[in-house]
Order: structure tokens, then C-alpha cells, then sequence
């Protein structure tokens, strides 16, 4: 088998910071070949290289072994690299079929019909069940997943990259696109799969390259490599996959939700009837497809949305009207689902980001005036407890910290805050291993110090790692609240699909 | 270390600023050029215009005074996320009270001043704090809200002027403020050679260090700063965004104001009617140039001063037109708005000369940064 694309001995520094030390990354004709990499390891960096959007200091790439020089990704194109982004890049009012030609129109005048043919052919061959004609804005995630995926294909691609592709797909479609790339393979194409996620790499991919702080660390064919062996050489330690976690010593109720309606974006009540109540001393997780009245909920506890109807009390003290900064301060704490919209300021210093919430009273500040000596040793204590890594500690701006870092930033500023109740959204949202495990770690100890935790997550895995019950919402309902010790993962997705299992149909 | 790591931040603002003058500087002696003048004499009439004797500098600072106080308008509201394009009308608007207060209120010179000074405070605050408001309750966009109130301000003053403060000679224009009720005052008129010279300088001065202290040390200015970098995250928080965007476009209105104060009762000591001072748009500018810092809108308006105070002199002693002015500031701000550029060639620059001091790194295959693109 030859190589159809090599990138050997490939530096790239950032200020502060090797992002890729001498990888050498060989993929050959019709595989799939995953790059596995914690968090920060360099492999968006990598691919950003390979797909012309940075420039490596040093080393070279070859295409079919033939040297190429690749300065932007229309290089990138016509080289047969295409490349799937993490944040789709679609116009959302324009068709499939408008989307998959935007820049390729031909001549002056647009022949939707051929282009929309030829989608259609596409669409077909590798299985990938798209209607031309629908608007994006009217398809799911997934399905404007696959409108990239014929993108690349539209325009010939061979080589097709994928960035964290299941970062936001649910199991079923992630399922539809496995059998995608392995049609892909099948039709002579080859697939680089970035990703952090070991089974799906057991699952689908062939060979695997895995780095690590910006090194290689080896190449392993991944039908003879157990995924304990691959998270060890990802993360350079043993990893434990199950979380160690006591029994829940129960105390008094923190949070009592009652009859809570929400209205969601779009007028309509997307939490109806809910009543929910955690205690101190446990995790309650709350198990749903996504999209099923979860945002709603927890702005309504958190405050960003205004409550309908209901009442929810926060340890005796009623606080369904209550403003954002009150109930931080009787000790809400809030890892948000959107890091980059609300968790963090981007653009400011990592510092800053710490004290965001706490910056206006002592000893943050004294009559107004901030005091930034006790802001950057608060912000040190943050940054090293939660192994924060930046270029540039706590004068980093959050913008150029990786997602995981960004994460563990802002778990570590609600967790340092000590809150009595806890309400962690996909923690671990696009995050590998190793961060996973600690942030696991973390809302258990939480818990153990005697707080509540309430835990919104789209991954069942995680809420039954560390749930001690488990509420289940579909349609913006309360389907049931079960001990984790007292269920499994089959009932608890028939109930997420809105069946009732205990106490029959209503 | 931490230190050095801040004033490189610094130093990288510094250098696109004077990369875009010097290329601005280019730009204007290449025009000067080609409509067959001598560049040369250009910008020497140009900055002796504005430089060459006691008198001409301290026009020039009466010039540049006015352009900080609205520079310093738009850059704090820039940094709270706010476009205010409504620098002009607040200028009027406190320019307007002032005026009132320096022709029909006598008290002793401190309380006076005071007085004076409060009033185009006020004023222009509250040309700036409607804005905020319609933003911050009805979610109007501060573009559209300040431009009206420019328009709304531009008429009052037409209305106002010949109906209360008219002049013995001209319909057009106030009254001229009596000099002892004016900010101009004996010593510093002297000291600068009867020029234009006042104590709106000082305020301004004075501005700049309270502006910068706000954002740099305040929790206001924290607060602020949420909101103008991420308003979502600022929410999260607890930090409530809309009473922030109505405190921080009544600071930026009150500043504007103090602008008018500076200027119709310092510089000009009457106000036209039917004018929208150039100066609230300038204030864009300078505010561009200075990279939304205080103290960087500190030298920009200085530098702008000069330029707007010399061009008439170069017009008067060579065939350049004062519009040549204009167009260097124009490029400036071409270039500064496009600032990318110099900091990728500046960081090229640096590695470049880098690469030289470690000899072992020499021989890679460096990529270059693409400058063209």
C-alpha cells in the first residue's frame, strides 16, 4: 500500500507553547486512520497544517509522494483534502444542494439541476440519505453533517479529514456515520479521524496515531491494541474508566423544584409540570435526548430564563424570581453547556475569567476598587489545583486555551467557589480521558464534602458513572426519577424515549 | 517576567499605531506628489503650522483637547460593546448647557467652574444615557438611537440659539461668552501667547487618568468590560448587562459632553447653529488609533491635533490643500483598521531576527508568513 498523504517531521510553535514537535503522521491509500490526542495535544493543530489554515515552522508534506507546499485551504482542495470542521459551515437559509456549491458555481448562470443531480448521485453511492432540496435550517445536526461530508465529496475529495465528528451527534447518528466512513473507505477514499473517543476508534478505525503534548507516541494497528493500552499511551498513565465513589451520605433538601413551567425559544412551554428535589450529599443526574426541555430547566434554576409558573426554593429561601447574582451568592454554582458563549470571556485574561463572578466584593475588591494582587494569586490557586495549561498562566487570554483547558478552568472556578449545589451541564463535552476522569473526580468529591450536585448530560455512560439517581425528561416532562443502583441503561433509554415503565401509561 | 509579558502586549498596539501614521504619513506625500507639490514643504508647513511657535502649540492642544474628551467618549463605550456615533450631539448638547451657564449664571470663578463644568456633564449625559436606555430596554440598536439624537440635538441648537442666546450682530451664532466666564483664563493665555489655549486641556488630562483608572482598577470597569467582551458570559455571571450598557453610554455621553464644553467655551467661546461638530466623527478615529486605551486616544488626539490645526497654514503657504489633511487621517485610519497586516509583519519580523540569534534553528525550512494575503 503506498502513503497518500505523509507529513514528516512537522514542528509548529505558538507563543509559549510546541504545538507539534517533529510528528510524523503517515496515512495510507483506503484506510481510516484515526489521530488520537488528549485535549491540547496538537491534533487540530496537525490538521490545520495539512488543510493549509497554519504553517509549519519545519518538516514537510507529501500527497501521493509528491512534495507539496499547501498555503490555504483551496491548496488543500485541489490536492483532494477535504475536511470536515467541528463547527459546520453552512449558510443555514440556503438549500443542500446551494450549500454544496457555494464557491463552485461554474458559469455565470447557476445550473441547480445538474449540481442537485449530481448530489443526489452522491447522496446514494456512500448512503448518505440527503434530499437536495431541503433548507438547513429544516435538517438535524446530523444530517448537516453529512451536507459537509458531500461537500468534500462534490468536489472530488480523497482524503477526508474529520474533526471531532461525534462531538455532537447522538448514538444513533453517530452509529450512520461509522457505516458512512466505512463506505467511504470502501469506495477507495481515505479517512483521518481526530478524535479523543477510543471506541469510536475501536469501532471503525484501522490504524491509529497517538500524541500526546505535542509528540508522537506511537502508531498502533487498532484491531491488535486493547483501548486501555491506547488511553494509557494518550493520556501516559493508567486510566480507570469506572468512577470510585462511596455511597451518598444524604442530608437535608437543597433544591425543590415544584410544578415548574418554562417557556422555551419559540413560545411554547419546554418544561411542563416539573418537580424535582436534591438533596445534600448526592448527584442527581438528569438523563434526555437533547432538546428535550434540559437548556430550559436548568436556566430557569440558574436564572437566565424567566419562569412561567412554579416555584423553585434554594435551601428554604424562594428563589424563582430571584437575579443571577443573588443566587450565586446563597451558593448556586454553574458549569454552563456553552464554554465559549457563557462559561468564559474569550478575549480576556485567564485571570479575570476566575473572578468573573466574585469580582465585585471582598477581598476581590475593596469600595470599588479591584484588588489584583488577591485576583491573580486566587486565579494561581484555581489554575494549579485543576492543572490548567496555557502558554502564558494566568495571563493567557481564555481564547487561546484548548477546550479542555477552558473547561477545567471553569469547573475549577465553580468547584473552588464551593457551592452548595452544583449544576454541571455536558461537563465533559468534547473533553478526552484524562480530563474526563479528573472532572469526574471532582463533582464526587464535591458531593462527598457534602454538597449537591445536579448533572445534565446527553451521554448515558457518564450519568451512570456518577449519578445516585437518575430523572429522566422527554418533552419538557418528568418521566421518572430512579436510583441509579436500581435500573440499567436499557430501562432508562425507553424511558428517555418517553415510555413509562413503572407505573404504566397515564 | 509578568511585567515584560504585559508591556509586549503593549509595545505590539504601539507599533501598528505608528505603523499606520508612518504609512498614513506616506500615503499624504505621495497625493502632495502627485498633484505636483513638494511633500517636503507639505509637511513642514504642515507641522509648523501647528508646532512652529508658543502660540500655534497651544492651539494645537486647544485642537487636540476636544478630539481626546470624544476620543475618549468612543473608546469607552467601544469597550463596553457600544458604537457611539452620537459623539456630535452630546458635544452640542453640553456644549448648549454650558453656553446657558456662561451667559446667565455669575458666581464666584471656583464654584463657577464647577457649575459650568457639571452642566456639560449633565448635558451630555443625557444625550447618551437615551440611547443606553432604548438599548438596554427595547433593545434599539445605539447606532440608529445615536445618530437620531444627533439630529434631535442639531435642531434644539438651531431652535435655541437665536431664540435665547442670540448675538448683537449675527442670527447664526450665540452671544461670545465673556472671557472671565469662559474656561480660557489669564495665565495660560499668556503663557501660550493669546492663543486658544484653555482649561479644557486639563480636564482632559484629567479625563484620560479617571477613564483609564475606571477600566484598568475599578469594579465598575470590570463589569463593564464583561459585558463589552462577552455579554453572555457577563450574564451568566450575575453582572446586569442592561443597567452596564446605560451606565457606560452615560459616562460616554458625559465625556462627549465635556468635549462641547471644551470647545464652545474654550476654543470658540459662541456656538453656530446649523453645525454638527466634525469633531464627534474625528472622535472615531482617534479613538481607532489609540487602540480604545486612554492613554493611547491621549497621543492619537494629540497627533490628530496637529494635523487638523497645521493644515491650514500648509493650504496658506503652499498649493496642498487642506484636504490632504483629511486624507492622512483617512489612510491612517485605513490602516489602523487593518492592523492585522502589521502585526503579522511585525511578528515575522521578530522571528526572523530570532532565527539569527539561535544559528541552529537557521537552517530550517521556515514557512513564511504570508504578507500579501
Amino acid at each position: 500500500m503506498s502513503h497518500v498523504i505523509e507529513m514528516l517531521n512537522i514542528r509548529k510553535e505558538f507563543p509559549g507553547i510546541v504545538a507539534n514537535d517533529d510528528i510524523t503522521l503517515q496515512v495510507e491509500q483506503g484506510e481510516i486512520h484515526a489521530i488520537l490526542g488528549e485535549n491540547g495535544a496538537g491534533k487540530s493543530t496537525l490538521m490545520s497544517i495539512l488543510f493549509g489554515l497554519y504553517h509549519a515552522d519545519k518538516g514537510q508534506i507529501k500527497v501521493k509522494g509528491k512534495e507539496v507546499r499547501i498555503n490555504d485551504p483551496n491548496d488543500a482542495n485541489e490536492l483532494g483534502i477535504g475536511m470536515v470542521h467541528q463547527h459546520f459551515q453552512l449558510v443555514q437559509n440556503f438549500t443542500v444542494t446551494e450549500n454544496i456549491i457555494l464557491g463552485k458555481e461554474g458559469g455565470f448562470f447557476l445550473d441547480r439541476r445538474t449540481a442537485s443531480k449530481k448530489i443526489k448521485d452522491l447522496s446514494v453511492k456512500y448512503g448518505l440519505n440527503i434530499d437536495p432540496n431541503m433548507v438547513i435550517d429544516d435538517i438535524t445536526v446530523g444530517m448537516q453533517q453529512r451536507v459537509e461530508i458531500l461537500k468534500m465529496l462534490y468536489r472530488n475529495a480523497e482524503i477526508l479529514i474529520f474533526d471531532e465528528p461525534t462531538a455532537v451527534l447522538t448514538p444513533q447518528e453517530i452509529e450512520d456515520l461509522m457505516g458512512i466512513m466505512r463506505s467511504l473507505v470502501a469506495e477507495g477514499k481515505s479517512v483521518i479521524l481526530i478524535t479523543h473517543k477510543l471506541n469510536e476508534i475501536k469501532a471503525v478505525a484501522d490504524r491509529c496515531t497517538v500524541i500526546r503534548r505535542g509528540k508522537v507516541i506511537g502508531v498502533v494497528d487498532v484491531k491488535d491494541t486493547s483501548t486501555a493500552k491506547m488511553a494509557s499511551m494518550m493520556v501516559g498513565r493508567p486510566v480507570s474508566f469506572k468512577v470510585d465513589k462511596k455511597p451518598a451520605q444524604v442530608g437535608r433538601v437543597i433544591l425543590d423544584i415544584h410544578d415548574l413551567k418554562v417557556m422555551n425559544s419559540k413560545k411554547v412551554l419546554g418544561v411542563k409540570d416539573f418537580s424535582l428535589s436534591v438533596k445534600a450529599g448526592e448527584i442527581v443526574g438528569i438523563a434526555g435526548v437533547d432538546g428535550n426541555g434540559q437548556t430550559e430547566l436548568i436556566e430557569a434554576i440558574t436564572g437566565l430564563r424567566e419562569v412561567e409558573s412554579g416555584s423553585i426554593i434554594f435551601d428554604g429561601n424562594d428563589i424563582t424570581n430571584a437575579d443571577i447574582r443573588r443566587r450565586n451568592e446563597i451558593g448556586l454554582g454553574h458549569i454552563p453547556e456553552d464554554r465559549q458563549k457563557r462559561g468564559l470571556v474569550m478575549s480576556s485574561t485567564v485571570f479575570n475569567n476566575v473572578a468573573i463572578k466574585e469580582y465585585y466584593h471582598s477581598p476581590f475588591s475593596k469600595r470599588g476598587i479591584l484588588e489584583a494582587e488577591y485576583l491573580r494569586e486566587y486565579a494561581q490557586k484555581v489554575v494549579a489545583q485543576f492543572d490548567v495549561r496555557s502558554g502564558e498562566g494566568i495571563f493567557s487570554l481564555a481564547g487561546k486555551l484548548s477546550g479542555g483547558n477552558q473547561q477545567k478552568l471553569i469547573v475549577g472556578r465553580e468547584v473552588v467557589a464551593d457551592p452548595e449545589l452544583l449544576i454541571a451541564v455536558q461537563p465533559t463535552r468534547g473533553l478526552d480521558v484524562g480530563a474526563i476522569e479528573y472532572i469526574h473526580s471532582q463533582l464526587v468529591a464535591h458531593r462527598d464534602k457534602g454538597h449537591a450536585v445536579l448533572l445534565v448530560s446527553f451521554e448515558l455512560d457518564e450519568i451512570f458513572n456518577l449519578s445516585d439517581r437518575i430523572a429522566v425528561m422527554n418533552s419538557g416532562e418528568l418521566i421518572d426519577i430512579v436510583k441509579t443502583s436500581e435500573t440499567n441503561e436499557d430501562e432508562v433509554g425507553l424511558m428517555m424515549a418517553g415510555v413509562k415503565q413503572k407505573e404504566g401509561e397515564q | 517576567m509578568k511585567s515584560l509579558k504585559k508591556r509586549e502586549l503593549q509595545s505590539n498596539a504601539f507599533l501598528v499605531a505608528v505603523s499606520a501614521v508612518v504609512l498614513g504619513l506616506i500615503a499624504g506625500a505621495l497625493l502632495m506628489a502627485v498633484i505636483g507639490s513638494n511633500p517636503f514643504a507639505g509637511f513642514w508647513y504642515l507641522f509648523r503650522g501647528s508646532l512652529m511657535n508658543i502660540e500655534r502649540i497651544g492651539n494645537t492642544l486647544a485642537t487636540a483637547t476636544t478630539l481626546m474628551l470624544v476620543g475618549l467618549s468612543v473608546a469607552f463605550a467601544f469597550r463596553t460593546g457600544l458604537f457611539n456615533i452620537g459623539a456630535s450631539g452630546q458635544m452640542l448638547v453640553g456644549g448648549l448647557c454650558a453656553t446657558i451657564v456662561a451667559h446667565k449664571v455669575f458666581l464666584p470663578r471656583p464654584l463657577f467652574l464647577a457649575v459650568l463644568i457639571g452642566s456639560a456633564l449633565a448635558g451630555g449625559a443625557l444625550w447618551g444615557v437615551i440611547p443606553g436606555f432604548l438599548k438596554a430596554k427595547f433593545n434599539v440598536h445605539e447606532v440608529v438611537a445615536t445618530i437620531m439624537m444627533n439630529w434631535i440635538a442639531y435642531w434644539s441648537v438651531y431652535y435655541f440659539v437665536p431664540a435665547y442666546l442670540k448675538g448683537p450682530s449675527l442670527e447664526t451664532e450665540s452671544a461670545s461668552i465673556a472671557v472671565s466666564q469662559s474656561l480660557r483664563t489669564g495665565w495660560l493665555t499668556n503663557l501660550f501667547n493669546g492663543s486658544y489655549m484653555n482649561l479644557g486641556f486639563f480636564i482632559a488630562i484629567i479625563s484620560v487618568i479617571l477613564i483609564k483608572f475606571i477600566l484598568d482598577k475599578t469594579t465598575l470597569g470590570f463589569s463593564l468590560k464583561a459585558v463589552g467582551a462577552n455579554r453572555f458570559c457577563a450574564e451568566y455571571a450575575g453582572i446586569k448587562v442592561n443597567r452596564n450598557v446605560v451606565i457606560s453610554m452615560m459616562i460616554a455621553g458625559g465625556l462627549a459632553g465635556l468635549a462641547g464644553l471644551s470647545f464652545y467655551t474654550g476654543y470658540s467661546r459662541n456656538m453656530q447653529i446649523g453645525v454638527l461638530p466634525s469633531q464627534g466623527f474625528d472622535g472615531i478615529a482617534v479613538a481607532l488609533l489609540g487602540a480604545s486605551n486612554p492613554i493611547g486616544v491621549f497621543f492619537s488626539a494629540l497627533f490628530f491635533g496637529v494635523l487638523q490645526s497645521g493644515k491650514g497654514f500648509m493650504n496658506a503657504m503652499t498649493s496642498v490643500p487642506p484636504e490632504i489633511a483629511d486624507t492622512i487621517i483617512a489612510v491612517i485610519i485605513y490602516f489602523t483598521a487593518t492592523s492585522v497586516l502589521f502585526k503579522r509583519f511585525w511578528d515575522a519580523v521578530f522571528k526572523r531576527r530570532n532565527n539569527r540569534v539561535n544559528p541552529q534553528e537557521k537552517s530550517v525550512e521556515t514557512t513564511p508568513v504570508k504578507e500579501e494575503k
